[in-house]
């Protein structure tokens, strides 16, 4: 795997510690990366060049609460579920939960632009972010964004969210936050075929339900969950889907009993309801341990992240397999179907000899198989450094020479997290380096 | 009926765009003319018109990929057919889907179904050099590359002419109605779980509320309110104004507008306020208004004689680094959005 080296590394405190870290990068010249609680996984805070590190988790007060307006200020070093464990005695929450919520940083996700299961209802970080304090490139103060409604001009907010520490460093940051639903079902349905797993999760949508999560698990990785929390998952189940639905009681009712029929219809066994809110909490505690169960059959693994159309699903799922066969590697499946997120992961160990060829090569052909199905590169890790060179792939040069420009204006002087997101030769003009080998 | 162009006729329509853009000194994207009072005087020397029509609809999807010349009217219409719908809400339906994402301002519902900057999944842009640029992609979960679609919505056309769109789509809802609630909209926030728009005058209320049926029954009992088809109206004139102020702000503002007698409705929980007059300079008034309380005011429509937006752009030597390098020629809209002008602009 690719690392990098890190300069210096600075702990500020504050907003005004933050500004004074840039500025000093700013006159003696040196790039500089922000950091958060170094969850990424497209290595978009590792340092290239020496760069100085800005380490954010010592920013990790919210600064305000108002449950009238429903908002949260918060500094970006705030661990993204304590943020919902802030406010959760005043009915709220907030939305987006990546599943390693128990340790990554809104700060981390307003650069990333992070997803989570609950995203399929209520969208990724963006939508949920209504404001920052920003330093810019250059050092200075800005506000992006506002509480009031519609600013003239650019949503210049929209642009920062996920632009990967490329454009300045969040140093205060306005989320959105929503009432707790009144009613929520959680439901596990077992399936003997992936395939009518797959044709569940379109059938689901097609029969006008937006779900607040569609989660699904295939066999190996439902077996090692199962070990590890014993949630009652079907140990002998091609796949499960989790599907959690929310809001108002009877329309819950209703979506639950039709998500049933659509299930029963695809060839589902069985249509497990959680009865209650502790067997709903271990049924996601498995969902979220995912990545950790994974050390039951493999030292190692690469998680990959991409989208293809929902209806796509199954044949992409079937390719994916196959790709596992012919680089006789482990991949496994545990993702937000609801949306086309795929995560598959490739379990191995990094003790056999010429195993990391075989992996980035089976990485790389699941992302080409993802883009040709109308996908794209991530959903909700970003692109960083791993899928940077990926890029190509799904933009023209034009669309990159495009992008390139729009970074430029953000940060002209190019040290705002150099070299990740966009390969090199994005911008016309700009000599075109032949990549040695797909990165990914 | 909408005829679902197949691709051939819709991307001739693109490269006539591109070759008018590439002859044109500048140009000026026109949908419908619905928003044209939105923004400053364009300046453009030649007009230019994305296609209409349906390049991709996949229900089961829940996205539509469209020319952005398609109206409202006719993208409902599809929609409809598959029980879906994009709530993009503009006041006049015959505005077109490229003019509404251009000019950015949300409809009503934006309290359910959030601002109209999240429904935009794709976007083609021509852009100021004639070439097409491409942002975002079709699937509904996306963060590859820079943002450029939230970066497109309410640019006013000024980054490049958008030419075609994919949207997020909703399904639509079992059964809706108002509820008309003797009480201001903040009430009918906390009373209610997620309703799709409160509507306010500062008395009273009204509240949609979208679901199933006997939600719906529930949530009138929680509200006390009585079902009404005659909902708080938006309010019409011949100069209209979009105020943005906190939530937090809108009694206050309100009262403000009672004061001086102007015309207003507000969107609880989002903080728009719509005014309307039939004296143009009373528009100025309610602006001043906005202005006392930490806000602005678009002009929407109407009062020629008003500035535009009556505020410079926030952090607007940054918009303007971004317009010269989008659009280095000038080429895109001239006239729409106060930029600084490149001279005003620290290198």
């Amino acid at each position: 795997m690719e690392s990098g080296a890190a300069g210096v590394a600075c702990f500020p405190d504050s907003l005004d510690d933050l500004a004074t870290i840039v500025r000093l990068c700013v006159a003696h010249d040196r790039p500089f990366v922000a950091r958060g609680s170094g969850t990424g996984l497209c290595g978009g805070a590792t340092p290239l060049h020496d760069a100085v590190v800005i380490v954010l988790t010592r920013m990790n007060r919210v600064l305000e609460i108002d449950p009238v307006e429903r908002v949260a200020w918060v500094q970006p070093g705030v661990l993204n579920l304590d943020l919902s464990l802030a406010v959760a005695h005043l009915g709220l929450h907030y939305a987006p939960d990546p599943s390693s919520q128990q340790a990554c940083s809104i700060g981390g996700n307003v650069g990333t632009n992070a997803g989570g299961p609950h995203c399929l209802a209520e969208g990724v970080t963006s939508g949920h972010v209504l404001a920052l304090d920003v330093v810019t490139p250059d050092g200075e103060i800005v506000r992006l964004g506002g509480l009031e409604p519609d600013r003239p001009g650019l949503d210049l907010r929209g642009v920062f969210v996920g632009s990967e520490g490329t454009m300045g460093i969040a140093g205060a940051i306005a989320v959105r936050l929503l009432p707790d639903p009144p009613a929520v079902r959680t439901l596990l349905l077992d399936f003997l075929e992936v395939d009518a797993a797959t044709a569940t999760v379109s059938g689901i949508i097609a029969a006008g339900i937006v779900p607040a999560a569609i989660e699904m698990m295939d066999a190996l990785i439902t077996q090692a969950v199962e070990d590890f929390v014993g949630a009652g998952y079907p140990r002998d189940a091609a796949a499960v889907l989790l599907v959690e639905l929310d809001g108002l009681p009877a329309g819950v009712e209703e979506q639950a009993a039709a998500v049933a029929r659509v299930a029963e219809r695809c060839g589902a066994r069985s249509v497990r309801v959680a009865a209650d809110d502790t067997e709903r909490a271990l049924l996601w505690k498995g969902r979220k341990t995912a990545f950790g169960a994974i050390a039951r059959f493999a030292p190692d693994y690469y998680l990959h992240d991409a989208v293809v159309p929902r209806t796509r699903l199954g044949e992409v799922l079937r390719a994916i397999y196959r790709i596992g066969d012919e680089q006789a590697l482990t991949i496994v499946n545990v993702f937000h179907a609801g949306d086309g997120n795929l995560h598959p992961i490739i379990a191995f160990d990094a003790r056999d000899e010429g195993v990391w060829t075989r992996v980035h090569a089976a990485g790389d052909a699941i992302l080409r198989i993802c883009v040709e199905a109308g996908g794209t590169l991530s959903g909700e890790h970003g692109i960083g450094l791993e899928k940077r060179d990926a890029m190509p792939l799904i933009f023209t040069p034009d669309d990159l020479d495009f992008q390139a420009r729009l970074r430029d204006a953000f940060d002209p002087s190019g040290r705002a997290n150099p070299e990740k997101v966009l390969p090199r030769g994005s911008r016309c003009g700009e000599v075109q380096r032949v990549p040695a080998g797909a990165w990914v | 009926m909408i005829p679902a162009l197949r691709s051939g006729p819709l991307e001739d329509v693109i490269d006539t765009v591109r070759a008018t853009v590439a002859a044109a000194p500048s140009v000026v994207p026109v949908g419908a003319r619905t928003h044209w009072d939105v923004g400053g005087e364009p300046t453009g020397a030649v007009e230019v018109r994305a296609p209409a029509g349906i390049v991709e609809y996949e229900p089961a999807e829940l996205t539509i990929t469209v020319g952005a010349g398609t109206t409202i009217a006719q993208l409902d219409e599809v929609l409809a057919a598959s029980g879906q719908q994009c709530p993009l809400d503009p006041r006049d339906p015959a505005a077109t889907v490229g003019g509404v994402l251009a000019v950015g301002l949300s409809g009503p519902r934006r309290l359910r179904y959030r601002p109209l900057r999240d429904r935009l999944l794709e976007v083609h842009l021509v852009t100021g050099d004639a070439r097409r640029v491409k942002g975002g992609g079709r699937v509904v979960k996306n963060v590859s590359g820079y943002d450029v679609c939230r970066l497109t919505v309410g640019s006013l056309g000024t980054l490049g002419v958008i030419v075609q769109v994919t949207l997020r789509c909703e399904p639509r809802p079992a059964a809706s109605s108002w509820f008309a609630c003797p009480y201001p909209g903040d009430v009918a926030l906390a009373r209610a779980y997620r309703p799709s728009t409160v509507l306010t005058d500062g008395r009273t209320s009204t509240v949609l509320v979208e679901g199933a049926g006997a939600d719906l029954d529930e949530e009138q009992r929680r509200l006390g309110g009585v079902p009404t088809g005659d909902p708080l109206p938006l309010p019409t004139g011949p100069h209209r104004g979009r105020i943005a102020v906190r939530p937090r702000a809108l009694a206050a503002c309100g009262a403000d507008l009672d004061a001086l007698e102007l015309r207003w409705c507000a969107e609880a929980g989002i903080g728009t306020v719509h005014v309307a007059t039939d004296d143009e300079d009373r528009l100025a008034e309610a602006r001043a208004v906005a202005a006392t309380h930490g806000g602005w005011m678009l002009r929407e429509a109407g009062a020629p004689g008003l500035d535009p937006f009556g505020t410079p752009l926030p952090v607007d030597a940054l918009q303007a680094r971004i317009k010269a390098a989008l659009d280095p020629g000038g080429v895109c809209n001239p006239g729409r959005l106060p930029y600084p002008r490149p001279a005003e602009v620290p290198a």
